[in-house]
């Protein structure tokens, strides 16, 4: 009997036999996209679209792979990172000698090689080095980060890009994420559907441990570290700087903790658990990353071709849980009038008028729709505390040691912005209220 | 303080190795019992169509470090291949795809071992392949595929008693099933940590009681930094022993007394402090809702304890002994064996760690008496402690796969979904689309199923084929629709689809290999199209 071909006619020997399956798909409409253009011009014009991927690790490679063999040609990659060994386990565009190099350049090298046709440019740095023009020239952008600042800052950026005179300028933004068994895709279409502000809140702030507990009353091994990291290394500065991806570093702050655990009779301390807590490791697979990373690209693919309604305008984000069965969940977000990205409407802030101004700026840090951790503020147009520049900053710090009603005279319904320099282009506008 | 710290710059003692290193971030999901358990797996891929989900399933094994894979596929790579499967290049062409997909695999991690059959064009033999190889801990094969490599695989996973989990991608649908040789406990669950504190507060044993008593018999004359470091537990013990003096010796256990008892146990904290208030008599009233309760099994356990053991296969695994063990502790005691952690809570740290010493003993107690009852027990005379210590801490949340033959036929399921979407249907309606229920996606697992062994089928002859078991599937929209969605792939598959149903089977043979987490039971559909996963036992 003959091998079962999938593809019946896939055989063929020529290069555009390549994209058959692919084809089948895009120059046949379904019955749930009757309406869709599928011509030829139409085609070319996707032949055409430039694809921002940003992030090169877990689910960098991934995305990578997944829109190359989607038949988009133009890809552009950013990452600052360079390659860990404990990359290895999923990011599976890099081999050990490749431990040290720069994950977008290792990234689209291997991708380009594989892929006929493709074409990837490799950026080694940071997001924010880039303007506006530079992120004009895509029409899709797909995040593969691990850091909330940085989502926050491309968000911020292509919400502000949207000129309603101009279509091109309106750039879909597909953001993924995993933890674990677990992960999210989200669709964003800038100014339209609710950003990833207005959701902020998702992402909880690690609740802080009291620095008294840390100092006086540790329980946990947990504890044990995170004095050893934040109060030991500070009073003894065994090396310069910390830098926690060094061995003799961590083994220094393990040691420590050890010694703490020990003469408070607490279990548990291990130099992983030290590596754990203080690089605030997330557990991270390939299949996950393999599951979210290809659910950013079938939306993105859905999005080029209109082969299939996509995630965005009804439901926006799909979360999946595959530790306990499988499960996923698509919910539909609101936007949010208030949102400090795509709002425009003051949020009430509520504060207790006996706390210090210093309270409220450390309040800032674990509010889950705010999390800035170096904020300036001022109070009906007038500076209360500014970071930078250094000048201001110690003309200002006085006011630090201030309650809010008696030492600086807030009233409820005063105007409060907030500016941190993690994201320049945002003012965080309140209202004030008494709680 | 001890000698540990000598000097300032130690050399590095105990550091992780290289595997360490570089498995770092999947040994905290599943340590090293689970690393152990995927070093010595040896998986067969039995491959064809379009290939790629298959492949994109081993990569997802292949990088976490598998022991073995082995590629069965007799097709030669062709143009369509390169454009679907990321495991080929050029030089592929004309090639075995086995082949050529086996040693681009094994680029991904040299600690795996690798093979492929055939060896050469035209020389595939599935039987012999599975006499002549060592035996296989788990066979993924993919849709379509022939009906006599279907049976051959099948009779191999009846007499070896291995799992076996089938896939099925094309465009915008997939689905894989896992067939597991009988009924498939899993003790490790990792259920969410918050979910597994057990206080024991309304049936406190007497070391504990003696603990919280001998801090609180002066609980007003203690200072105020006593009285604000009493841990938790202490204090709901306290009170819960004030409250049964006045309520007829009950325990607050409904929701308006649990209300009640909170308002009770906050007017016992100290309020002429400069916080005005005391955080661990705060922390005593959040915990009232979730520690305050009486005992009842999860269903998990409960269908462990209730299992009628048929199977001589079964009979002699430690599970069942311990299981049974676990039952008889429950039957004696009213309450399952104590876990014994105990969630951090505001307190000196000599008093926490007392109060966990507390639990940690009674919990070694209770284990204790679990493994005198298995070893007392038919076939328990080898088990081991740490089996029993792992039941123990785990026992409130252990779970049972494939218990049961499915209880449904196809068009029973089938009427039941279709219920289920006209329900949601007239939600939706009702509240003009702000409610929504998901459909169902047992249609898409219907015109997959129905070109299992033909992938180009129409969608007529998709319908025709399904209605042979669920006549009612004649006429439906949906069902079309779905027939339609499927026969516009034409058999093809869409790399994305392929790469996320790889990922998700990787991740269920994983489960299944470390018996850690909770696999699925049995068959997962997805749809690409609305980008949802269902869970069905088909």
């Amino acid at each position: 009997m003959a091998a079962i071909s999938g593809g019946g006619g896939g055989g063929g020997t020529g290069a555009a036999s390549r994209w058959h399956y692919l084809d089948q798909i895009r120059r046949n409409p379904g019955p749930f996209n009757e309406d869709s253009d599928v011509s030829d011009e139409a085609l070319a014009a996707w032949d055409k679209a430039k694809v921002l991927v940003i992030g090169a690790g877990g689910l960098g490679c991934e995305i990578l792979k997944n829109l190359a063999l989607s038949g988009f040609k133009d890809i552009h990659v950013i990452d600052m990172d360079t390659i860990d060994i404990s990359n290895l386990n999923r990011q599976f565009l890099f081999r050990k000698d490749d431990v040290g190099k720069f994950k977008a350049e290792v990234a689209a090298a291997f991708v380009e090689k594989r892929v006929n046709g493709v074409k990837i440019t490799p950026h080694n740095c940071r997001i924010q080095e880039f303007d506006e023009d530079f992120y004009m020239q895509f029409q899709i952008v797909v995040c593969g980060l691990d850091s909330i600042d940085a989502r926050r800052w491309i968000n911020a950026t292509l919400v502000n890009m949207v000129d309603m005179e101009n279509q091109d300028s309106l750039k879909p933004l597909i953001d993924g994420g995993t933890e674990g068994f677990k992960g999210q895709t989200r669709v964003i279409f800038p100014t339209i559907t609710p950003c990833i502000e207005c959701q902020l809140d998702l992402y909880t702030p690690r609740a802080a441990v009291p620095l008294c507990t840390l100092a006086t009353i540790p329980r946990q091994p947990e504890h044990c570290i995170e004095w050893a990291h934040i109060i030991a290394w500070d009073q003894e500065k065994p090396f310069p700087s910390l830098d926690k991806d060094d061995p003799e570093h961590i083994t220094w702050l393990y040691q420590k903790a050890s010694a703490r655990a020990q003469e408070f009779g607490i279990a548990g301390v291990t130099y992983s658990l030290t590596q754990g807590v203080v690089k605030n490791i997330i557990p991270a697979i390939a299949s996950t990353n393999a599951i979210i990373a290809a659910s950013c690209c079938n939306e993105a693919l859905k999005i080029a071709t209109n082969a299939a309604p996509a995630l965005g305008f009804e439901e926006s984000y799909m979360m999946y849980s595959g530790d306990d069965s499988i499960y996923t969940s698509t919910f539909r977000y609101d936007k949010k009038d208030d949102c400090a990205v795509c709002g425009n409407l003051a949020k009430p802030l509520a504060v207790d008028p006996a706390w210090t101004l210093q309270e409220l700026l450390d309040s800032f840090a674990v509010k889950p729709d705010l999390q800035l951790k170096k904020p300036s503020i001022r109070a009906e147009g007038k500076t209360l505390y500014m970071q930078f520049p250094p000048g201001i900053e110690e003309q200002t710090r006085p006011n630090l040691d201030k309650t809010l009603k008696d030492g600086l005279g807030l009233e409820p319904g005063f105007e409060i912005a907030v500016t941190d320099p993690s994201f320049p282009a945002l003012t965080f506008q309140f209202i004030l209220k008494f709680a | 303080m001890t000698e540990i710290i000598t000097s300032q710059t130690p050399p590095i003692l105990h550091g992780p190795s290289e595997k360490e290193k570089k498995y770092d971030r999947q040994l905290r999901l599943w340590a090293a019992s689970g690393q152990e358990a995927l070093e010595s797996a040896n998986i067969l891929l039995v491959n064809s169509g379009a290939g790629a989900v298959g492949v994109e399933t081993l990569k997802n094994l292949v990088l976490p470090g598998i022991g073995k894979f082995t590629i069965v596929d007799d097709a030669v790579v062709n143009q369509a291949d390169l454009g679907v499967n990321f495991f080929l290049e050029e030089d592929s062409l004309g090639k075995l795809r086995s082949e050529c997909c086996t040693k681009l695999l094994q680029e991904l991690n040299p600690e795996v071992q690798g093979d492929w059959f055939p060896k050469s064009v035209g020389t595939l033999d599935l039987p012999d392949v599975l006499t002549t190889s060592p035996r296989y801990t788990l066979i993924v094969y993919t849709n379509p595929i022939r009906e006599e490599d279907l049976a051959t695989i099948e009779a191999y996973a009846s007499q070896h008693k291995v799992p076996v989990v089938s896939i099925h991608s094309a465009g915008f649908y997939s689905y894989f099933r896992t067939s597991l040789p009988g009924t498939f406990p899993i003790v490790d669950t990792h259920p969410e940590v918050e979910k597994t504190t057990d206080l024991r507060l309304l049936s406190p044993w007497p070391e504990l009681v003696d603990f919280a008593q001998e801090m609180t018999k002066d609980i007003d004359a203690l200072d105020d930094h006593e009285h604000g470091h009493i841990p938790y537990v202490v204090i709901l013990l306290y009170c819960l022993e004030q409250w049964r003096q006045s309520h007829n010796g009950a325990n607050p256990t409904n929701t308006k007394d649990k209300r009640e008892f909170g308002k009770f146990v906050l007017a016992k904290s100290r309020t002429n402090n400069p916080e005005g208030g005391e955080e661990n008599f705060q922390e005593a009233a959040a915990a009232i809702n979730k520690n305050i309760k009486l005992p009842e099994l999860e269903t998990g356990l409960e269908e462990v304890f209730n299992y009628q053991l048929s199977d001589e296969f079964e009979l002699q695994s430690t599970f069942w002994v311990i299981a049974r063990a676990v039952k008889d502790f429950y039957l004696k005691h009213g309450c399952l064996p104590l876990p014994g952690a105990l969630p951090d809570m505001k307190a000196q740290s000599s008093v926490y760690v007392k109060l966990q010493n507390i639990y940690k003993a009674k919990a070694r107690r209770d284990v204790h008496e679990v493994l005198e009852i298995a070893r007392a027990n038919t076939g328990g005379k080898d088990v081991d402690l740490a089996e029993v210590e792992l039941f123990c801490k785990n026992a409130r949340f252990v779970k049972l796969i494939n218990a049961k033959a499915p209880e449904q036929q196809l068009n029973q399921i089938y009427d039941t979904e279709k219920a289920n979407d006209a329900a949601a249907e007239a939600m939706k309606e009702e509240t003009s689309g702000a409610f929504s229920l998901p459909m169902s996606n047992f249609f898409i697992y219907l015109a997959l199923a129905a070109t299992s062994h033909n992938a180009t089928a129409p969608a007529d002859a998709i319908i025709t084929t399904i209605s042979s078991k669920i006549p009612n599937a004649i006429g439906d929209k949906r069902m079309l629709q779905v027939a339609q969605e499927v026969a516009r792939a034409g058999g093809g598959e869409l790399h994305n689809i392929s790469a996320l149903t790889g990922g998700m089977v990787a991740q269920e043979i994983i489960k299944i290999i470390t018996k850690q987490y909770v696999p699925i039971d049995n068959t997962c559909i997805f749809d690409g199209i609305s980008s949802r996963c269902q869970v069905l036992r088909l």
